[in-house]
């Protein structure tokens, strides 16, 4: 079962993840967006782990909830209100329990993936972090490293495609060859449930 | 106000709040609408460009902030550049709980929208005549 605990391990990793990755992030985003996805979400995650330090949630939902409401105000660009969307959606569909299974997570997070859909009214295949977060979703019922294993992929076959939302589709084909900085972000999103799990 | 009787809800006005990645592009854009709607015009209006820090970006709080300022009752247009703008609009209006209630996203381009909106605005229209009259600014074309 997971807990508040797990949820909150979940969110710390990705901010350690985020911080390591920040550079990385930010020169994906150079050639194709404004170069500001790295530093955008270290403030972002940043502000998630204070807030629940200062705030300790005691349920999975509520941990989620509040730190998609810090993303959405800290971010800046338009990954707070997808990453906060997401966040947020998968938190409520959780209810208030204190404890749930993976297939309640599972399908929360299917619920918070769709949410991000019809927010940026991307699909997959447009370049995006819904060509991590889809697949990963499909293939969380086989696990966490499974799921983590299918956004990695999902956002490395992002390199050939052409951009069709957000900044990078203004370049029209010349955003083929480039791996979206935001399928990017999201791999590190879901293989931080590994390292939530594995504490 | 000392008129405060039932016909003053009829002589609230819609606000309008202008959203860029800007905050020079937010304010000048609501010094033009205001300007061009004729001096002296009531129309609540707020510019929420760039981030808190002053950086190029979108606040979500001083979207809020701005929604909050310019509601008089008679509820709130928003008209949004693009990106993140659009984006974060769209979030706080799907919390609910974040915008003034009968608060809009007007899908209207920003300029020209503006001054629809707050030259509609002043003649005491409500929100669906104002979100209407900017929209149309899409059908202006200039060649």
């Amino acid at each position: 079962m997971l807990d508040a605990d797990f949820f909150r391990r979940w969110m710390t990793a990705t901010a350690a993840s985020v911080d390591r990755e920040a550079e990385h992030l930010t020169a994906l985003d150079s050639p194709i967006g404004d170069a500001d996805h790295g530093s955008n979400l270290q403030r972002g995650f940043a502000a998630v782990t204070a807030a629940l330090e200062k705030e300790q949630p005691r349920t999975p939902g509520a941990v989620l909830i509040l730190a998609g409401r810090q993303l959405i105000s800290t971010v800046g660009g338009a990954s707070g209100p997808l990453y906060g969307t997401l966040l947020r959606r998968t938190g409520k569909a959780l209810g208030d329990a204190a404890e749930v299974d993976d297939g309640q997570f599972a399908q929360a997070l299917r619920t918070g993936v769709d949410a991000v859909m019809a927010l940026g009214g991307a699909a997959p295949g447009d370049a995006t972090m819904l060509d991590a977060l889809v697949p990963a979703v499909e293939a969380l019922g086989d696990g966490f490293a499974a799921a983590a294993t299918a956004a990695r992929e999902g956002a490395v076959a992002t390199t050939p495609l052409q951009a069709r939302k957000g900044r990078a589709s203004y370049l029209g084909e010349r955003s083929i060859g480039h791996q979206d900085p935001g399928a990017t972000s999201s791999a590190l999103l879901v293989a931080a449930l590994v390292e939530a799990s594995d504490e | 106000m000392s008129d405060a009787t039932s016909d003053a809800k009829e002589g609230r006005l819609v606000g309008i709040v202008l959203v860029s990645h800007s905050a020079q592009v937010a304010a000048s854009v609501a010094d033009l609408a205001r300007g061009l709607a004729g001096g002296g015009t009531d129309v609540p209006v707020a510019p929420a460009g760039g981030t808190e820090a002053g950086e190029l970006g979108t606040s979500a709080e001083l979207i809020a902030a701005a929604a909050a300022s310019v509601d008089r009752g008679a509820g709130v247009a928003v008209l949004t550049d693009l990106g993140s703008a659009v984006l974060t609009v769209k979030a706080l209006l799907a919390e609910g709980d974040e915008l003034p209630e009968n608060t809009r996203l007007v899908d209207a381009p920003f300029v020209e929208g503006a001054v629809t909106a707050v030259v509609t605005a002043a003649t005491g229209a409500d929100l669906a005549a104002v979100e209407a009259a900017a929209a149309d600014a899409y059908t202006y074309r200039k060649v």
